[in-house]
């Protein structure tokens, strides 16, 4: 499917609606803003945040994709997103957004600079440890499905595959 | 590196940016920068190829830069990180 900025918009249009948001009040900054998510899905294959450096490995930037996990806690603190496209009714009749804190973790940032795995000894316990099955949730609008891979599309909320994220519970312990 | 040179009236200071093409904090402050006729360099880190992305970042870390684009480093020692107006222009003395 072609990605325009028209689908862009009125995927981000849609979702302020159903989420109670407003988008940017400055045209200008919004057009840009879209403009950016186009330009992130045409490079990347999904909408990952225009303002933050994607790398293009869906795993590594799969909390960035637009709207990132991110979001909802800093529309409630701050009262806009850190990008500014989402943001609450009062900073939205303010008419100036202004730049908020990056929530995001540095490692995840950039991945270059993560420590390494290996000092690290992860045990992952899902449940496809048992059935090949696990759990989805859908980033968009919260629907939870147990199924061996995410749904081509959100059964609900009509979001595409790229919009499911894995529930994962994980138990770490340190080799040292 | 594809480091792109914007030409400005003013060029008392050594203004470098690190910036993303898709970034709307990013666009402003090189607008604000634009207005004020300041002189400055950016580098757009999303559409650099993998080695030169790493040394971006080995230099954004060396530099102990705090997270968030854009990054305007002035005179090579003054780092300030997001679309920060006031900040920028004061450190430029304007």
């Amino acid at each position: 499917m072609t990605v325009t900025i028209a689908s862009v918009k009125q995927r981000a249009e849609s979702d302020a609606r159903s989420r109670g948001y407003y988008l940017n009040p400055d045209p200008k900054f919004l057009s840009d803003l879209f403009e950016g998510l186009k330009t992130n899905e045409d490079r990347y294959g999904y909408p990952s945040c225009p303002c933050r450096p994607g790398t293009g490995v869906y795993e590594q930037d799969r909390d960035i994709i637009c709207p990132c996990d991110y979001r909802d806690p800093d529309v409630v603190e701050y009262g806009a997103c850190y990008c500014s496209l989402y943001v609450n009714k009062e900073v939205y009749d303010s008419g100036k957004p202004i730049p908020i804190p990056e929530r995001r973790p540095a490692e995840k940032m950039f991945p270059e600079l993560a420590p390494k795995p290996a000092e690290v000894l992860l045990v992952t316990a899902t449940s496809s440890q048992t059935t090949g099955r696990i759990l989805w949730y859908c980033k968009q609008c919260g629907y939870v499905v147990f199924r061996e891979d995410a749904p081509y599309i959100c059964p609900i909320c009509k979001a595409k595959k790229e919009f499911f994220a894995e529930v994962r519970l994980e138990v770490q312990q340190r080799t040292s | 590196m594809p480091i792109t040179k914007v030409e400005g009236v003013r060029k008392d200071h050594k203004v470098f940016l690190y910036t993303l093409s898709t970034c709307g904090w990013c666009k402003k402050t090189k607008e604000l920068l634009r207005e004020k006729g300041v002189a400055y360099e950016y580098l757009d880190v999303d559409v650099l190829k993998a080695e030169e992305r790493k040394a971006a970042v080995e230099d954004l870390h060396r530099r102990n830069a705090p997270l968030g684009f854009p990054i305007v480093i002035i005179d090579d020692n003054q780092l300030i990180s997001g679309y920060q107006p006031e900040k920028i222009l004061g450190a430029l003395g304007l």
